[in-house]
């Protein structure tokens, strides 16, 4: 029906038009997303109770998430027009230093 | 940087560019000094347990601080104080404190902690600044925005020196958060988001309302979707800002779990989730058709839409989320406070405000900052919209709340200033056109309606706003105007701003000045001549003010986080003395403190404040304690010989006036304040006595009395003590009945 159709279009353009690099970072994107719907299963299964430690566990895996897909439309040859400023190594740059930021913080709120 | 990157036409570009940059910074140096100067009419430390705080940080090391335990305040309570404050302020000063030191600048830090108000407005007349200069290219606009924001009275009022208040560096942190938030918005950076979730997670260290931009960001986002605006500089400055400022803001104690719990942050909350799908959908329309792209469009946003707001009424209904709490939620149901939390209403910074208060505190700036938000929309690029969004929320809570005044100071400026750098730009610096080329130029404007708007003036012939008497019309008006709200930030600064509470100042009738210092009169008796740790009970206001300066325990302060303790305070204070003595008694009470200005006309005083405590007091126990029989018959609040027997009665009534009498000829006694001639005999009090009187009557503490050696009641004994000194003949009677 049209819905198949629409995620075989969707399934053949990213496969066409997606540069490798892009296609690792898609990959430890899913990675994160795997991560952190099982922790959430766990939260869910097994109750909340150090929710500090979910909290920053799960954070962890949604901020690196955003990164990454702050990372990926950044370094996107298609957006280059919305990002003069940035080059792909400066988004490098940055993404590492927000990554280190983010589990600063997620490290120290775990205890 | 400029220099570098500027075209190299010659050197006299060169040194023209420099030379402005030397007068900008010249100019920003000028205003943070005006800043930091004009804030130091009076020189005095207010909020006394921030004071407090600091020291015991500068004492015990950081570590300590995090996890004092303050047993010197809520007396049989405690407070857990690293938990329960937001440390931002603190440890600021704390650092700076150490930096001195290790620049063997050896300061107290008191005076660390009186100057850092004034310091921190030059900060924020910086940032100002720097925020004005991401709204508009104008040159002067920025310093304009400075300069307003530097002597505005609507912010000097909250930030004068010794205003130690947590107020004093959040403004800076918000103006600056805002900033940050605007660059990382333009630029797409993430760098510049995590900057911004840094700063985000200073305010949140150092004040309640960081609850304004935890609104106001996703709010703007929220905006800039639903106008189309969506842009994946929007996604990575969002997404940047809100991953990094939530977990930031987690680390601090007091706000621990509450970026996931209330409903405060749920806004944030919802708009990270649907920037995620706006992303989503961006993506995939680059993708596929048009047809295909509008079927997958709408199941999907109908069915996240559904499920979002279904799960988040689902979650506060089941209590995961809690609902908001009171002090936010008086913002919206403005008669909420009134109603059922005595407390929030009783403070006078929470009531509406006035509209001669917006002039006053803003002078010319409240009739820019229209013309500035008009202005916004017809640009109306991301920032902009951040300014509409911004206004018109700090409008409506600034008319709700009085000391809201203060979160709408920045952009009044902001948009003041784009107003009237626009105002100066098209009258100082417009070169007047050829005359051919302006014909021109008006035979296409007639052909072609202008769509970029602009005054319509602006688009006229040589004549107009070319011509050199309406510039100097124009700018002389206006520099007229600035003139005059110079004159009037300084009036107003100096008038209004600058009294110091504790120290009251009055003129005699020749002109000089007369200086009440009654407050740290008793203060200093209560520090020298109490024991240590002799438990003062008083009303909540002068709580943080007996810990820093008396140093002794109390019941309640300033902070007011149990409601029900100071209730029980309420009602010691309102209740017949055989109803307080217990209660006294229980929380092991040793001197109560009133403040009383019958005699001098000091209208701030415990009577006046009563209604309050009854008010709280019957929130609580609404059998004991009841407010109508503290009026009159007719309804009338009296403290004369129509005062009802409730109101004569009360611990409260026969504190303030015991032995006021006395001060006066007979029958002559009159209390200043209330403008009503008072009974013509003192209240007795049998369960406290008198320990000290400042000098003007201000301050009263009483010691309350140790159980009766002989196992009497107070009552009895205190009558049969002033019975047997006026009437012998009585104590003959009862040894005649003692005889059988």
């Amino acid at each position: 029906t049209q819905w198949n159709k629409v995620i075989a279009n969707i399934t053949t353009h990213y496969v066409k038009e997606t540069p490798q690099r892009t296609k690792l970072l898609d990959v430890f994107m899913v990675f994160l997303v795997v991560v952190g719907a099982l922790q959430f299963l766990y939260c869910v299964l097994a109750g909340n109770y150090p929710f500090n430690a979910f909290l920053s566990g799960f954070s962890a895996t949604v901020g690196q998430f955003v990164l990454a897909a702050s990372l990926r439309i950044q370094t996107n040859a298609a957006n280059k027009s919305q990002f003069p400023d940035v080059s792909p190594e400066r988004a490098f740059a940055d993404f590492v230093g927000c990554s280190l930021i983010l589990h600063f913080f997620c490290i120290n709120f775990i205890n | 940087m400029a220099v570098k990157t500027a075209p190299s036409v010659g050197v006299e570009i060169h040194a023209d560019e420099k030379s402005r940059r030397l007068f900008r910074v010249a100019i920003l140096a000028l205003i943070a000094g005006a800043a930091i100067s004009s804030r130091l009419f009076s020189v005095i430390l207010d909020p006394w347990f921030n004071f407090r705080a600091t020291k015991y940080l500068v004492a015990n090391g950081f570590y300590n601080f995090w996890d004092w335990f303050d047993d010197r305040t809520w007396h049989p309570l405690g407070r857990v104080t690293g938990g329960t404050l937001y440390p931002g302020l603190m440890v600021t000063s704390g650092v700076i404190y150490h930096a001195l030191r290790a620049l063997t600048v050896p300061v107290d830090i008191r005076n660390i902690c009186v100057l850092l108000a004034p310091a921190c407005s030059g900060l924020t007349a910086v940032a100002t600044y720097l925020l004005t200069n991401e709204m508009t290219t104008s040159p002067s606009a920025g310093l304009l925005a400075a300069g307003f924001m530097g002597i505005a009275p609507g912010y000097i009022s909250r930030s004068v020196a010794g205003s130690y208040d947590n107020e004093a560096i959040a403004i800076f942190l918000l103006v600056f958060t805002f900033y940050l938030w605007i660059k990382s918005l333009k630029l797409g950076s993430m760098l510049w988001g995590a900057l911004c979730a840094l700063s985000y997670g200073y305010m949140v260290a150092s004040w309640g309302g960081y609850a304004f931009i935890t609104c106001l960001l996703p709010l703007h986002s929220f905006v800039l979707i639903l106008m189309g605006r969506y842009s994946n500089r929007l996604y990575v400055a969002y997404t940047t800002w809100y991953a990094l400022g939530t977990i930031a803001s987690m680390q601090i104690p007091f706000v621990g779990f509450l970026p996931v719990r209330t409903s405060e942050h749920m806004p944030a909350l919802g708009i990270f989730g649907f920037i995620q799908l706006v992303g989503f959908i961006q993506y995939v329309r680059s993708a596929i058709s048009g047809r295909q792209f509008q079927t997958f469009l709408m199941t999907l946003v109908a069915i996240t839409f559904v499920l979002g707001i279904g799960a988040l009424v689902g979650l506060t209904s089941l209590g995961y989320i809690a609902p908001w709490n009171g002090r936010f939620y008086s913002l919206w149901d403005t008669g909420y406070a009134k109603i059922h939390i005595p407390i929030i209403a009783s403070v006078s910074e929470h009531q509406p405000t006035a509209w001669p208060a917006f002039f006053f505190d803003l002078n010319m700036l409240i009739w820019l900052f229209p013309a500035g938000v008009y202005l916004c929309f017809q640009k109306l690029e991301d920032q902009h919209v951040f300014v509409i969004v911004y206004a018109l929320f700090g409008s409506y809570f600034a008319g709700v709340m009085v000391r809201l005044m203060l979160t709408l100071t920045p952009i009044v400026c902001v948009a003041a200033a784009v107003a009237l750098s626009q105002v100066l730009d098209s009258f100082l610096t417009t070169a007047t056109p050829d005359k051919e080329t302006a014909i021109k130029e008006s035979e296409a404007a007639a052909k072609k309606p202008n769509k970029n708007g602009g005054l319509s003036a602006f688009n006229k012939p040589v004549v107009g706003v070319y011509d050199r008497i309406s510039k100097v019309v124009v700018a002389g008006a206006m520099t007229t105007y600035l003139i005059l709200f110079v004159m009037h930030c300084t009036w107003v600064t100096s008038n209004a701003y600058s009294s110091p509470s504790v120290v009251l100042a009055s003129r005699l009738p020749d002109g000089s000045q007369h200086i009440i210092d009654d407050y740290r009169e008793a203060y200093q008796w209560l520090r020298q001549n109490t024991p240590q740790d002799a438990k003062i009970a008083s009303w909540w206001d002068y709580g943080y003010q007996i810990g820093g300066m008396a140093d002794r325990p109390t019941l309640v302060d300033n902070n007011t986080w149990n409601n029900t303790h100071i209730a029980t305070v309420g009602k010691a204070m309102s209740s017949r003395e055989e109803v307080s003595y217990p209660i006294l008694r229980q929380h092991e009470v040793d001197y109560v403190l009133v403040v009383f200005g019958g005699l001098l006309g000091y209208s701030g005083d415990d009577i006046n404040k009563f209604l309050w405590m009854v008010r709280i007091a019957e929130g609580i126990w609404p059998d004991e304690v009841k407010e109508r029989n503290f009026f009159t018959a007719r309804g009338e609040y009296r403290v004369d010989d129509g005062a009802t027997d409730t109101m004569k009665n009360s611990l409260m009534y026969k504190m303030s006036y015991h032995n006021f009498q006395n001060l006066f000829p007979p029958n002559q006694a009159r209390d200043r304040v209330r403008n009503s001639a008072l009974p013509e005999k003192s209240p007795e009090l049998d369960t406290l006595e008198e320990a000290f009187t400042s000098e003007n009557w201000i301050i009263r503490i009483y010691k309350v009395k140790d159980l009766d050696n002989v196992g009497r009641d107070h009552a009895s004994a205190a009558a049969f003590e002033r019975g047997r000194k006026k009437k012998p003949v009585a104590k003959k009677g009862a040894r005649a009945l003692r005889i059988d």
